[in-house]
């Protein structure tokens, strides 16, 4: 790495060389506003707040696509550019329609924050006001009343996952971002643009006021159900390091907004985990569907049924952890409770925008129940955590609700490569049985942010090819060679689920990598390591076994689709 | 070897000339052709830029329908002299229907293709790099810069992009017949049309030799009807820098608010929509021009920053005819026309108070 010298508002400073000047100023501390730019895509240059006059050199460059060089000298902060940041910014307001009561943005929103810094007297009227929302499935929606045509969410639905369901119409001012009209494209509900959306224009459809209005229902038992990546992520947006596990500050949180009960979906993760590793064994055993793929990402499995249904036969039909935890609830909970399942209202608190669509699945019903009634993203419990004053950071700890003992294998969910993995050491262990000796198999090598990783992993004498595929992106070069593999894990969104469409904003890479630490941390401690040893795990299973529920509780089916 | 002494020659011949773009934004055309003969590249382009998007100008249309010939030979030069394989002429759709089966009677095997822009890229088409993307059925938008097309062009590979004026003159310069002479359109006139005339005349003198100098008081917009700069009567003693474009403009018959909203309304509908300040200012400009009290420090504020922040050089000239029309016309506008402005006392004041810096 080659490192260059220059001077930014006069302090000698050094880069590598090939940064812009924006990140060249941000790692020497020195923040320069900017709205479109996102270290996950290329630079577009669009905003153009993050403007910075440069010694020698005639009017105002982008700094976030301007290279910086040997010898620059630099400057971010003079008259001019106040003056051109404060006109730019006014005229990104009149773009964005501000009913902000309402807005999950309201506690940490750009615009908000910069005005701050750059105040104006006089504003445009909001021009956009009457533009469309437009409601993909009962998970993302795009309020074009906000939009300020920064195209993040353009670039992440094209340039990231590849699926080009968005669709710029238009020029000038009267240019939209709006859903393709081809027929043949569909969203998987990924909710990448809702993650890099900074002004909540691309945003999940909010299910918080269902679940207001549950507690407040005095005849309902309201259960939150965290799953293994949010815990490594909400901080985030009380100011608490990347990657500080909060899950016991979470529980209190949600006891404060009075949830009746708190539940780990770490627990859901195990039962999967076991369900999978079976399936895994049976097929391998027996001739069946190989490659196994991974179905606990909703992303994916959508993906597969628009886009790929010679696949379906492949997918593990393992329900995913929330679904199992949520039915586990509504059965074998209800029961030893003595509560009424149809009393029961589970919320899942997910890193996940597809979660909700998963949830409102009509295949996964459970006696005439959804097993998980409303799935919140990390933004929405964030937001309703906030908005009833109170900060994470600052609460006490509480061990969430039995049945649900923690374990340390469900946790490892959230990362990329981490279901695999689960799944694998499951199935050594049942391969093994009769020795009784736990096997050292070290998976981690392949858990990583890549997009694609390929191993041999040798499980009992027999050498399973696996693949770990992140990124919806990525996924194309595996399905032209499925025949190389016996085993993939997919995951739509890049990093995996800890870094899923419903995580806290902003997330890039470095975050990403913040969190899978964390996660990995939280294994490496955690006393109870593997599906396999969890008791309560095992005795569910021999309870929905013994009470012939396990079609109705473990496993589902997928099958092509051209809508929702 | 000796080919590329020749060629090499070619190009010495028009960085001695001087010879400047004149697509509006006068680049060293010698210059241009050597770098994009140094940049490295499996395949090498040239673009022969006749969107001619400008209004009022009508130079492009006058050269290829009476020089094709000329044309060709200076697309054919610059193909050799950086060893492109392939050159382009891009045409708006009329200059396609019109020019097209002639162009290709001319170019026979020569391996030249005719492109049609889409009525659709408009304006901004004829940007530099929008004419790439157009050609790639990319988004009409400009790229951003670096890298310039001179390194990374046409599907990525090194590319000259001249105006076809420029190519016209380069061919000519490698003759040895380029005598300086520039064509000028000129409008509103008693002689309209375009002239080929020598490119150090000064406005006054362009005038004076078409007959076209007007009776009565009046002022001119050289440089295009949309992004050219506005001059008094007093003003005319200078050349015609960038495209070769007078429309005058006889004071009795001009109606300002008629004028600017013709820019606005121009610009605001041909902006690409891509960056805030021309996106944003040229719909707020319009807004505030079309109100019933126009808040013209707003104006000269939403103008100056894009001038200062615009993504490219559609934004950063939209400027040029306001500025140039506040400093050099408004003031000696008689008073009747300065009434019929709205709002005009704020104008009057916030042009006082402008500095219209850079």
């Amino acid at each position: 790495m080659v490192k260059i010298k220059l001077k930014i508002n006069g302090k000698r400073v050094e880069c590598e060389k090939g940064d812009n000047i924006l990140k060249a100023a941000e790692n020497n501390g020195i923040i320069i506003p900017a709205l479109c730019r996102h270290p996950d895509f290329k630079a577009k240059g669009n905003c153009r707040l993050c403007v910075v006059e440069i010694k020698g050199r005639n009017g105002l460059f982008s700094s976030c696509s301007t290279e910086a060089e040997e010898g620059m000298e630099i400057f971010t902060d003079t008259e001019p550019i106040r003056v051109s940041r404060a006109v730019n910014l006014r005229l990104l307001f009149g773009e964005h329609s501000q009913s902000c009561d309402e807005c999950m943005r309201k506690f940490d929103c750009p615009l908000i924050y910069m005005e701050k810094d750059y105040p104006s007297k006089e504003n445009f009227n909001e021009r956009k006001n009457d533009r469309k929302v437009y409601k993909i499935a009962n998970a993302i929606e795009f309020d074009l009343s906000r939009c300020v045509d920064c195209r993040n969410c353009f670039d992440a639905c094209s340039a990231l996952q590849k699926i080009n369901f968005l669709e710029l119409e238009g020029k000038n001012s009267g240019q939209k971002i709006v859903p393709t009209k081809n027929g043949n494209i569909h969203c998987i509900l990924c909710g990448q643009c809702t993650l890099h959306c900074p002004v909540s224009s691309a945003r999940e459809q909010q299910q918080w006021k269902d679940v207001e209005s549950a507690i407040n229902n005095p005849k309902k038992i309201v259960i939150a159900q965290i799953a293994p990546s949010v815990r490594v992520s909400i901080g985030e947006e009380f100011g608490i390091p990347h990657g500080e596990l909060v899950l016991e500050q979470m529980v209190t949180a949600l006891k404060k907004l009075n949830f009746d009960y708190v539940f780990d979906v770490s627990f859901g993760a195990d039962i999967t985990t076991m369900v999978e590793s079976k399936e895994l064994l049976e097929r391998i055993e027996k001739g069946g569907k190989l490659p196994m793929i991974t179905s606990c990402c909703p992303s994916w499995v959508l993906y597969c049924e628009f886009y790929h249904p010679e696949l379906l036969p492949y997918l593990t039909t393992s329900r995913s952890p929330q679904i199992h935890l949520g039915g586990i609830v509504k059965t074998y909970w209800a029961k030893k409770m003595n509560v009424e399942p149809k009393d029961i209202v589970v919320v899942s608190i997910m890193p996940c925008t597809s979660k909700k669509y998963e949830a409102s699945r009509k295949e996964l019903m459970v006696n005439g129940l959804h097993p998980v009634d409303h799935v919140l993203t990390v933004r929405e419990l964030a937001f309703m955590i906030k908005k009833n004053g109170m900060d994470l950071s600052k609460l006490e700890k509480t061990l969430p609700d039995s049945p649900a003992g923690e374990t340390g294998s469900g946790v490892i969910y959230g990362e990329s490569g981490g279901v695999m993995e689960s799944a694998l050491r499951a199935a050594a262990f049942v391969l093994n049985k009769e020795k009784e000796k736990e096997i050292d198999i070290n998976f981690r090598k392949i858990r990583t942010l890549e997009g694609v990783k390929e191993a041999v992993v040798e499980v009992s004498g027999k050498k399973l090819r696996i693949a770990v595929v992140n990124g919806i992106g990525n996924i194309e070069p595996i399905i032209e060679n499925l025949k190389d593999y016996d085993y993939i894990e997919v995951m739509a969104c890049p990093g995996g689920c800890i870094a899923g469409g419903g995580q806290p904003i902003p997330t890039t890479q470095e975050i990403r990598k913040a969190r899978v630490n964390a996660l990995a941390g939280i294994y490496k401690k955690s006393k109870i390591r593997k599906a396999y040893e969890n008791k309560p795990v095992a005795d569910m299973l021999a309870w929905t076994d013994s009470e012939k529920l396990n079609d109705k509780l473990l496993f589902t089916h997928f099958h092509k689709r051209r809508s929702y | 070897m000796q080919e590329k002494i020749i060629l090499k020659d070619a190009i010495e011949k028009i960085k001695s000339s001087n010879l400047k773009g004149k697509g509006g934004a006068n680049f060293p055309t010698g210059q241009k052709w050597e770098s994009v003969l140094d940049a490295k590249g499996d395949k090498k382009y040239v673009v022969c830029n006749g969107s001619e998007g400008e209004p009022g100008v009508k130079k492009d249309a006058y050269i290829l329908e009476n020089y094709p010939e000329q044309l060709i030979k200076g697309i054919n030069l610059a193909m050799d002299s950086v060893h492109a394989k392939e050159g382009i002429i891009y045409l708006n759709q009329n200059y396609y229907k019109k020019f097209n089966s002639i162009l290709r009677k001319i170019i026979k095997d020569l391996p030249i293709s005719v492109f049609m822009k889409p009525v659709n890229a408009g304006y901004v088409g004829g940007v530099e790099t929008v004419v790439l993307n157009v050609i790639e059925n990319k988004r009409f938008e400009p790229r951003l810069r670096p890298p310039f097309p001179v390194s990374k062009g046409l599907y990525g590979f090194p590319t000259i992009v001249n105006n076809v004026e420029t190519l016209y003159d380069a061919a000519l310069v490698n003759e040895g017949k380029y005598s300086g002479d520039k064509f000028f359109t000129i409008n509103g006139a008693k002689y309209n049309g375009v002239f080929p005339l020598h490119e150090d005349l000064t406005i006054m003198e362009i005038l004076n030799l078409t007959e076209n100098v007007p009776e009565k008081d009046f002022f001119v917009q050289v440089g295009g009807d949309a992004s050219g700069q506005i001059l008094n009567q007093n003003q005319l003693n200078q050349k015609v820098t960038s495209v070769g474009c007078i429309t005058i403009h006889e004071i009795s018959s001009h109606d300002p608010m008629k004028l600017m909203n013709y820019w606005m309304d121009f610009f605001q509908k041909e902006s690409c929509g891509q960056c805030t300040p021309c996106r944003e200012g040229t719909y707020r400009i319009k807004e505030i021009l079309h109100s019933k009290n126009p808040d013209w420090k707003i104006l000269i504020s939403l103008l100056q920053n894009m001038k200062e922040t615009s993504f490219c050089g559609l934004g950063s000239s939209v400027c040029i005819p306001f500025f140039s029309y506040f400093k050099n016309v408004v003031s000696v506008l008689p008073k009747n026309k300065i009434n019929s402005i709205k709002n005009s006392s704020v104008l009057l004041k916030a042009i006082s108070e402008a500095s219209f810096n850079g």
